[in-house]
């Protein structure tokens, strides 16, 4: 069968930052407690003109130019999020239109709590895989809710990771070897319509939502491809705070330094749909050839997509044509006070207009 | 912002997409009937660069409507292409300066009320 896999990666991450203190310091919480607890020190803000839209062209714009392909032929697009800016009215028509791939292109958005990124992975890998179309480009992206004082607000991020799928082998940087999806209803957590905040289960969403899935993805993915975790250079779990993602990676028998280069979300916290997808790039800024990635997602609701790639000895080739994720993480960082985070996310009823 | 003149726009707004005169090759964004340096009807199309240089700028402290300040508002010199009137995102008064180097980047411009549509296009950000 034809090989197919990513043939272009790339990422937004706004330039804001809160830290965690400052957001404590408001609600009189103990920020050592989440620094300790939860390993998050702090976390992306989009800006006011910054959406979940915004960031997907930004993010895609880099995806394309990594591919070096012509927009046009671009025959799918899927925006996973939970923060689409339009209630009716797609994401991914914006999208399209900003990279040039209108008309000729097939487009949904796509929802599952944090997981609505790999979704989209997941669909488009399966229509080049079944040649229906020449290039796909999936993106995950953020812009996360936390009600104000919940343990939520500690987390809930900003950010965007697009990938370009394609069937070229010439072009191929990550050769897509195989998914897996794992899936029950579980009721961890859940915005209703009209609702401005979700509402989760508390630790509910730990061991009977997160860890089952992300173990039963990594698992049956695992055992899918005949592999074993000393088999991957990299691995990346959905990360919603610092400490879940290390756990199941030693439940599952990872070494912390498989899972370190695509652990952004203790600086990063926590982008959503855009958070596993994220930790790709991050992997993919850094992979050589022939190096294994496992990549898991989370998607509360609750379900986790698998993912199996080996990069190809075309990604050193692309790795620095565009900003790099930790580049972004690291640099011309904003730090806001809690009142201006508040009012870039909106935190602040104001009059009717 | 009516959605006719918003989607009229998008072109130009989303992907920086103007003409050049085919006669004198002067650079527009949107493009035009006629070029005013040599009067010529005859444009082709072009995308301009998403980089540029800060040709000079002020701060907005008293936006329109739909818009909220302050703001750095620059125009912008597109490297090959012409000037462009539009904001510097994520800048204080303090951090531009006449010649700064910027990249465009696609953001929200505004939305009408909080029903209406969202208009986006480009803005620049400090290089």
């Amino acid at each position: 069968m034809a090989k197919i896999g990513i043939i272009g990666y790339g990422s937004c991450i706004p330039r804001n930052r809160i830290k965690v203190e400052e957001i404590a310091k408001v609600w009189g919480a103990d920020a050592e407690s989440f620094k300790r607890g939860l390993l998050l020190e702090e976390k992306s803000v989009p800006s006011p003109d910054q959406d979940t839209i915004t960031m997907a062209v930004e993010a895609s714009r880099r995806a394309v130019l990594r591919a070096g392909i012509d927009p046009a032929k671009i025959g799918a697009l899927y925006v996973g999020s939970e923060s689409h800016p339009y209630a009716v009215k797609p994401s991914g028509t914006v999208l399209a239109e900003a990279l040039g791939a209108t008309p000729e292109c097939h487009t949904a958005d796509l929802e599952f709590a944090c997981k609505a990124g790999t979704e989209a992975m997941y669909i488009c890998s399966q229509l080049v895989k079944a040649g229906s179309v020449p290039y796909a480009l999936a993106v995950g992206a953020d812009t996360s809710q936390g009600a104000p004082g919940d343990a939520l607000e500690y987390s809930a991020a900003a950010g965007a990771a697009a990938f370009v799928f394609g069937s070229e082998e010439d072009k191929i940087v990550a050769e897509l070897v195989d998914t897996y999806a794992f899936m029950t209803d579980t009721p961890d957590f859940w915005r209703r319509e009209h609702m401005h905040y979700p509402r989760h289960g508390g630790r509910f969403t730990g061991e009977p939502a997160f860890f089952k899935h992300v173990c039963g993805a990594a698992r049956g993915m695992m055992a899918k491809t005949k592999t074993q975790p000393s088999d991957f250079r990299y691995v990346v779990f959905h990360q919603p705070n610092g400490k879940f993602p290390l756990r199941a990676g030693q439940m599952l028998g990872f070494k912390k330094e498989q899972i370190l280069t695509g652990w952004l979300v203790n600086r990063l916290g926590n982008t959503y749909s855009g958070a596993s997808p994220l930790g790709l790039t991050a992997v993919l800024d850094e992979a050589q050839a022939g190096d294994r990635i496992l990549v898991v997602s989370f998607g509360s609701g609750a379900g986790s997509d698998g993912f199996v790639f080996q990069a190809t000895g075309r990604l050193a080739s692309v790795q620095k044509l565009a900003a790099g994720t930790r580049e972004q993480l690291d640099n011309k960082k904003r730090y806001l006070d809690y009142g201006t985070y508040a009012r870039y996310r909106g935190k602040i009823r104001m009059a009717e207009k | 912002m009516q959605p006719q003149k918003y989607w009229r726009e998008i072109p130009a707004r989303y992907r920086l997409e103007g003409g050049r005169c085919k006669k004198c090759r002067k650079a527009f964004l949107p493009s035009r009937l006629v070029c005013d340096a040599c009067g010529s009807r005859e444009f082709e199309k072009a995308r301009f660069t998403g980089t540029g240089t800060v040709h000079s700028f002020t701060m907005i402290h008293t936006p329109p409507s739909g818009y909220s300040g302050p703001y750095v508002l620059a125009i912008v010199e597109l490297d090959g292409g012409p000037k462009l009137t539009m904001q510097i995102a994520d800048c204080g008064a303090d951090e531009a300066k006449i010649g700064d180097k910027v990249r465009v980047e696609f953001r929200k411009l505004t939305q009408v009320g909080d029903a209406g549509v969202l208009c986006y296009g480009y803005k620049a950000v400090l290089v």
